[in-house]
């Protein structure tokens, strides 16, 4: 209800002055309540409202730029003498000290605090207070404590433009040290100020690293010798094998010629088990694999090439991405190929078609991890494209147990080296997954997100709690994982052994039903071959499949006009559909050739 | 006297490896020990006991520093503090 007032004046009024006089108040407008919006309403009571009079403040978080601390250390020279004598004389330092005993505040403060020492000596004398009273008992079993990871250290990429860590490597004694060999796997990727070197990084130390290995191109995969501690063998962008001695600091004391190396980045390089302890072998993606000796590494002492059908050729060669190497089994080792195939080899075959003994393909894409099982040697794991799949020696059709499709790649994994049923992979989304399998196999036990770029490798320290993964911008994260996933609990052992040879079984009845459907197939195929063969030449299987062919085209056309004109009855039509179909291959000659005009017609 | 008396009493206890009296400028004034080690110990527990102090005296103005233990694999280091003096016993608690 709108209140308005008007008021007109002749414009030749304007400007006059005001002429005010007194008007008794008078009611201009009048509301009355209206009770009946009163239901709109409901009561409240008591009704809460506060005032509070202060300013707005707004809470702010800077985090400073890191710092970089070192520590150095002090010696201690003796001092603290006054000005006047001399610590070196013993004479003035004997008069120093006898003026100071006969000080009576010494005195006193001798005899005073010698009481308090007395009774502490005593109190060690009376009793061990460090004493374990119930050391036999038996710890409670802490099952229940949710497994969980915790991060105690990030080592980054000192350099300013960042490479991804292709590999890590502890150092097999002591695992504070963990060697990481940098490289920029991208394609043709390479920016001109790329520094080419990897790091020998002290864990006491994440900023600094404590020996810089400089090859002459990046390494791609780097590897501590587990007898001697002091080498590492690196394997470069180039192909070409390098290796160090950290005592003769950061140039590769030998490295292969470049004409007898590999011609793709090395991506497998492993030290082989020997009394000279300077035998390794490297795999490549140009399908080679090459046996070197650290001595000599001018050139190799034996090669293989991938061809799985044993012809040798370079041509049909795998790439071999990873390489697996056990040394309780030092005569086999294995390849995992760029094509998804697992090629198990024997080294000491008599000729070179007969090193690759069998092959296990699964994998739809390069197979990027491949280990074998510390407790059951003959179970192997692979990692490649979206899963992880687990394989006995035994069935080659099939791996006998895998992990779910997940939505990122995985990148790497490995076996736990305490628990037999425990590993650890990691995905493209930078996430770090802890699997049991004795406990859930269709999701990991523990999925921690580690960081936000992708993780390239992993590997765990040999007491089996910590985990290093490496990202693609270098930054390597070292994990504590809690107690429950690294410590070995009772039969897992057994237990463990028992799940894999229980999917072995199933997965060996089922490689024999299909093998047996299989010869059935083909004793079946074969029977009908020998009725129909005699009749057909080359032209007239063009013709039949031709006229075959138009015959199902003009099925699916009346069908799909008759259910546009009438749609109810579609359901007959189908029917009616699928008759003709069936009807169709016996057709008599009109309809081949109406389906040919309405060919023509359509084209 | 009365000091040889007390601190040959300390030194007689079972255990006992050393008894050293540091006065406030970290100055070895009697000792059962050789110098280098001495200087050494003398140095490096005097600037604990100083941190140590004031440890406790930011955590409540009211309190003060009374003994200090260092329990460690080999021997027991006990530091007695005073405002000018420090007596320090290294003793092999028996266990």
């Amino acid at each position: 209800m709108e209140i308005i007032y008007v008021y007109t004046r002749k414009r030749s009024e304007f400007g006059r002055p005001c002429n005010f006089s007194d008007w008794p108040a008078k009611v201009t407008a009048d509301i009355p309540p209206d009770p009946s919006l009163a239901s709109g309403f409901v009561l409240r009571s008591p009704v809460d409202s506060y005032v509070q009079h202060t300013s707005d403040m707004s809470e702010h978080e800077v985090n400073t730029e890191r710092v970089e601390v070192e520590s150095r250390g002090v010696n201690h020279v003796e001092g603290g003498w006054p000005k006047d004598i001399n610590p070196q004389e013993v004479e003035q330092t004997i008069r120093f000290r006898k003026k100071v005993e006969k000080d009576e505040n010494y005195i006193n403060t001798v005899t005073h605090l010698g009481a308090l020492m007395e009774h502490c000596v005593k109190q060690n004398n009376a009793i061990n207070i460090y004493e374990e009273y119930f050391g036999e008992e038996e710890m409670a079993e802490v099952e229940d404590e949710p497994p969980s990871a915790k991060t105690i250290n990030v080592i980054r990429d000192p350099n300013v433009s960042k490479r991804t860590a292709t590999r890590l490597s502890w150092h097999p004694d002591t695992s504070k040290k963990l060697a990481v060999a940098y490289s920029s796997l991208e394609f043709q990727q390479n920016v001109k100020d790329m520094s080419f070197d990897s790091y020998i990084w002290d864990l006491e130390n994440p900023n600094k690293p404590e020996l810089v290995l400089k090859p002459s191109s990046p390494l791609v995969s780097l590897e501590y010798n587990p007898k001697d501690s002091h080498v590492l063998l690196g394997g470069c962008y180039n192909g070409q094998m390098a290796y160090w001695d950290t005592r003769k600091g950061g140039l590769p004391v030998e490295v292969s010629s470049v004409e007898v190396s590999h011609r793709d980045p090395v991506y497998g390089a492993v030290w082989l088990q020997s009394k000279t302890g300077t035998e390794c072998f490297s795999a490549s993606t140009d399908g080679q694999v090459l046996w070197w000796d650290t001595r000599k590494l001018s050139e190799p002492t034996e090669a293989l090439v991938l061809d799985i059908t044993r012809k040798g050729l370079l041509e049909n060669a795998l790439g071999a991405v990873t390489l697996e190497f056990e040394p309780t089994m030092p005569t086999k080792f294995m390849v995992g190929t760029e094509q998804g195939i697992v090629i198990a080899c024997n080294r000491k075959a008599k000729t070179p078609p007969e090193k690759i003994t069998s092959t296990y393909s699964g994998h739809h894409g390069p197979v990027y991890a491949l280990g074998r099982n510390p407790f059951c040697p003959k179970v192997f794991l692979t990692v490649g494209d979206w899963t992880a799949r687990i394989w006995s020696e035994e069935t080659k059709e099939s791996s006998i147990m895998w992990t779910k499709y997940h939505l990122s790649y995985l990148t790497d994994g490995c076996w736990s080296t305490v628990r037999p049923a425990v590993f650890f992979t990691t995905r493209s989304d930078g996430t770090l997954d802890v699997w049991d399998f004795l406990f859930k196999q269709n999701n990991p036990s523990l999925s921690l997100k580690v960081c936000d770029e992708p993780l390239s490798s992993l590997r765990l320290q040999d007491n089996g709690c910590v985990v290093g993964c490496g990202s693609k911008l270098g930054t390597v994260t070292l994990l504590e994982i809690s107690s429950g996933l690294c410590s070995l609990q009772r039969n897992e052992k057994t237990l463990a052994t028992a799940m894999f040879e229980r999917e072995t079984k199933r997965e060996k009845i089922l490689e024999a039903r299909h093998r047996e459907m299989r010869l059935k197939e083909r004793a079946r195929s074969e029977g009908q071959e020998t009725e129909e063969r005699p009749e057909e030449s080359p032209l007239e299987v063009l013709e039949r499949v031709r006229r075959e062919f138009f015959e199902v085209i003009e099925a699916e056309l009346q069908r799909k006009a008759r259910a546009e004109t009438q749609h109810p009855p579609s359901a007959f039509q189908v029917e009616d559909g699928a008759g003709e179909e069936a009807a169709a291959p016996g057709a008599e000659s009109q309809l081949p050739k109406d389906g040919e005009e309405e060919e023509e017609d359509a084209a | 006297a009365e000091v040889e008396e007390t601190l040959k009493r300390i030194q007689a206890h079972k255990g006992v490896i050393a008894t050293i009296v540091i006065n406030a400028e970290g100055i070895p004034v009697r000792t059962t020990l050789d110098n280098s080690t001495t200087v050494q110990y003398a140095g490096l527990l005097h600037q604990l006991t100083m941190k140590a102090r004031s440890t406790v005296r930011d955590i409540d103005p009211q309190n003060e520093l009374t003994f200090l233990r260092i329990r460690s694999k080999k021997h027991e280091i006990m530091v007695a503090p005073d405002k000018e003096y420090l007596l320090i016993v290294i003793q092999n608690p028996g266990e």
